[in-house]
């Protein structure tokens, strides 16, 4: 029994994304249509050509026909996935996966989200009949757990700890300067990041991801059959997702100090994709950036720096647009923005355009010829977790 | 013997200091501005009280009541039984009845009555959430409360033993409520007061005629009444000397009320002393009772003057206002809390009510809640039930989340790692202005989390910061 991966098997040839952020002209419908018809004039090709479709959401919408009636979709399957925050990043392994079985030829993946329709602070929330002991935490409250126990557990100063969230948003805002299709593209400096009222626990406004409104597409075809329409494809290295057992929260063994769940997707996905050290084989990571919090840890359940240091290396550059391994260079949820079922996707359209070289004025140029999607959904404690790797070169 | 087994009392955390109420007393109330008055928190009610009542009522030894009974005229639900809830939390077998008495102030005392002369063992549960419209003495003078007496007429050697009763009925307007209206309306206090100082002489001397005693041989007197100006002035028109009232901080509390200062007394007595209690409300009713050598060996484990000088958290006016549903707020831009399910609620009642987790006999493993498949060692349906060892445990990590829904914003969370091993998740409250973090010790308390829009009140635990050595 293994997680056998599927190097090399299937490649992307075309992705498309919508800009991010407060959607007011634009419906679930509109913004289905233009990513879609954005990665099919990328990979030039027609609807009739794509077989099959995932598209991932978390709560826009329920069944295939959220995708098969904007697009007028003829009579081809289409699945909708969910899997909290890391649903577009489900949306595309299952493509994956049913291409390189050979059922079909080509897939579609996409994902899509429409919050703001909602008029509520936070992600609008559908949950079947309740028992009344669930809380009523947010996802804030939930990743500002980690706080107080990073802090405990590896004796950092609470204000150094805090001066490095506030590094995280302060880069990721100003890579999302450098893009057109982030939903934040102003560069705030350090005082006004840090200075913030809080929200739960440590985080303030300016260290939660924005929600948005979006949708990121992807095609996928066999490797083998990729130059037939791009002179660029990205190849599929590593794809693994990770659900826990969902005990963090009554296992007094978790320490609240890094996401299992992360990890395990990690070193699987490392393996599949025959990466040795990640710092120095890993171009750039697009990471789930869902709270500053969350990418520090993030870094080191991804090895990407050693326990109870990531919090260091944030504060010195390590993984700024300069530095030894860049992160988020599209500005992360953080400034990028997050409609859930389209993060998963749009983190590998940076990664697409990034390998293809061209990613413009956030080019990373650091010879190496891999990048990573980590996507992750729920709470520290219960949570799925994904990491992909993807590559500009056959092995 | 007729008499008392075991007592305990709850006062909530939250005061409101009477010069903080802004609305100008209305003419002919009285105008006392002086003190705090106790306020049953946002998720507080007379159930949720009357259960942290009987858990110090039931706490030190191992009786057990084959009756319960509440008394209040604040229940949380109408036409559903209140008392249902708190028999299921103390975790009584089903064959024990549990038996709401709502409506008068007469109810507590009535209670008592009943209980005092069923040779089973009866817990008597009496409280009150109480307040008047805005500028009205109720809203000043009364108090939020709970009470809990566990009593006898059966062989078992008892704390206080009953020397005498003696009851008066009378029919005269003091004070009503209409049908739906959340408050009373009230005829000139010095009225009623004037009856009931009359009845209470009358019922005392009754009583100590049975008792074969004289007013010199009672050492405590206990009264209680909804006209706190009879309830003030009694032991001084009667020339006995009165215990602490607890009008000045506390407030008069009600169907609690006696209770509360009956509890407060036994924490104090010695064996052999003579108590009267004195219950004024539509009529009299007079207990006589003397303590035992038992006594000293059963007190409450949480003392009243615990209860009433434990460190206040104070509260603004608009606060009160807005928990007692006088003050309607604008709701957060957050999705309103669910209904919890009456199915999906029923299968999950052991933890719900009890956090009653399970234990793998394998390994020994504990989850809260109960899970079938062992986090540790996989096994699957090797559980038993198991409860927290001590009721409280030490904070792992915690937040404030200034964005969650709450009565009471900010809600706050912890991880918690229970004493005896398991972990929770848990919102912790009374929390105002302390900071909690890893290391922070709290203890479980059983609270109303919100009521729903569609009237359905979610009990549930949740963890307080721990006054250790109190009941768990």
């Amino acid at each position: 029994m293994a997680s056998n991966g599927l190097r090399d098997k299937v490649a992307i040839i075309g992705m498309g994304c919508t800009p991010f952020g407060v959607h007011r002209t634009k419906s679930t419908d509109d913004l289905l249509v233009d990513a879609s018809q954005e990665a099919m004039k990328s990979a030039g090709v027609a609807q009739k050509d794509i077989d099959a479709y995932w598209l991932g959401t978390y709560g826009t919408g329920v069944s295939g026909i959220t995708l098969s009636k904007p697009l007028k979709i003829d009579y081809k399957p289409v699945s909708r996935n969910e899997n909290f925050c890391a649903t577009g990043s489900e949306a595309f392994r299952n493509a994956c996966y049913a291409v390189a079985s050979g059922a079909y030829d080509m897939a579609m993946a996409i994902g899509v989200e429409k919050i703001t329709d909602s008029g509520q602070v936070g992600i609008p929330f559908v949950a079947p009949p309740t028992d009344g002991t669930r809380s009523e935490m947010t996802p804030t409250g939930g990743f500002a757990l980690l706080f107080q126990a990073y802090a405990e557990k590896h004796g950092v100063n609470r204000d150094d700890l805090k001066a490095a969230m506030t590094h995280v948003a302060w880069r990721n805002h100003k890579n999302g300067s450098k893009n057109p299709r982030a939903q934040y593209r102003t560069v705030l400096d350090k005082k006004t990041l840090s200075c913030a009222p809080t929200i739960a626990g440590s985080l303030s406004i300016f260290d939660c991801g924005g929600l948005s409104d979006g949708a990121a597409a992807a095609i996928i075809v066999r490797a083998e059959e990729a130059h037939k329409y791009s002179a660029k494809p990205i190849y599929v290295k590593g794809l693994s997702f990770v659900t826990g057992p969902g005990t963090g929260q009554l296992n007094p063994r978790y320490d609240f100090c890094s996401l299992p769940e992360v990890s395990a997707a990690a070193s699987d996905a490392y393996r599949q994709a025959g990466v040795k050290d990640p710092r120095k084989e890993i171009a750039l990571a697009e990471v789930h950036d869902c709270f500053t919090i969350t990418e520090i840890l993030l870094m080191e359940d991804l090895l990407f720096a050693d326990r109870g240091q990531a919090w260091r290396n944030v504060l010195d550059g390590a993984f700024d647009m300069e530095g030894r391994l860049p992160i988020n260079t599209d500005g992360g949820l953080k400034a990028f923005g997050h409609p859930l079922g389209a993060s998963g996707i749009r983190m590998l359209y940076e990664c697409f355009l990034q390998l293809r070289g061209e990613a413009g004025e956030r080019q990373v140029d650091n010879g190496r010829k891999l990048a990573m999607v980590q996507n992750l959904g729920g709470f520290p404690g219960e949570m799925v977790g994904y990491v992909s790797i993807v590559g500009s070169a056959l092995a | 013997m007729s008499g008392i087994l075991a007592y305990g009392a709850y006062v909530p955390r939250y005061r409101l200091a009477r010069e903080a109420i802004s609305v100008p007393p209305a003419a002919g109330t009285g105008a006392e501005t002086r003190g705090t008055r106790a306020v049953a928190g946002y998720d507080e009610d007379t159930t949720s009280m009357g259960i942290e009542a009987a858990r110090v009522a039931l706490g030190g030894h191992d009786l057990m009541p084959d009756a319960l009974y509440l008394a209040t005229t604040s229940p949380a639900y109408g036409e559903k039984n209140n008392s249902t809830l708190i028999h299921s939390v103390l975790g009584l077998d089903r064959s024990v009845p549990a038996i709401d008495c709502n409506g008068s102030f007469r109810s507590a005392a009535g209670a008592l009555h009943i209980g005092l002369f069923r040779p089973a063992r009866s817990l008597v549960v009496s409280a009150d959430v109480r307040t008047s419209k805005p500028g009205g003495a109720d809203e000043r003078d009364a108090g939020d409360a709970a009470s809990a007496l566990l009593v006898t007429s059966g062989k078992e050697p008892v704390i206080a033993e009953v020397l005498a009763t003696a009851s008066l009925t009378m029919e005269f307007l003091d004070r009503w409520r209409v049908g739906t209206e959340a408050v009373a309306r009230t005829w000139e206090e010095r009225f009623g007061m004037e009856v009931y100082h009359d009845l209470g002489r009358e019922a005392l001397a009754a009583a100590m005629k049975k008792a074969g005693i004289t007013a010199a041989d009672i050492k405590h007197v206990v009264v209680a009444s909804p006209n706190t100006r009879a309830l003030r002035s009694l032991p001084k028109a009667l020339k006995l000397n009165a215990s602490d009232d607890f009008v000045a901080s506390v407030g008069n509390t009600g169907s609690a009320h006696a209770g509360l200062r009956l509890a407060d007394v036994l924490d104090r007595a010695s064996p052999g002393e003579t108590i009267a209690v004195i219950c004024l409300a539509d009529g009299a009713d007079v207990t006589l009772l003397r303590t035992t050598e038992l006594l000293t060996q059963r007190r409450a484990p949480v003392p009243v003057a615990a209860l009433v000088a434990k460190p206040a958290i104070s509260i603004g006016y608009t606060k009160f206002l807005e928990w007692r549903g006088m003050l309607a707020t604008e709701p957060p831009r957050r999705p309103d809390p669910l209904d919890p399910a009456a199915p999906t609620t029923l299968r999950i009642n052991d933890w719900k009510l009890r956090y009653t987790g399970s234990r793998c006999k394998a390994c020994g493993e504990q989850h809260y809640p109960p899970q079938r498949v062992c986090q540790q060692c996989r096994s699957v349906d090797l559980m038993e039930a198991v409860r927290p060892k001590t009721g409280a445990g030490t904070v792992v990590t915690s937040v404030v989340d200034r964005l969650a829904w709450s009565p009471h914003p900010p809600l706050t969370m912890a991880v918690v790692d229970l004493d005896g091993g398991g972990r929770v998740q848990t919102e912790v409250t009374e929390v105002d202005g302390l900071e909690l973090g890893p290391g922070s010790r709290v203890e479980l308390t059983f609270r109303r989390l919100y009521t729903t829009r569609n009237g359905i009140h979610n009990y549930f635990w949740k963890m307080r910061p721990a006054s250790e050595g109190r009941a768990a």
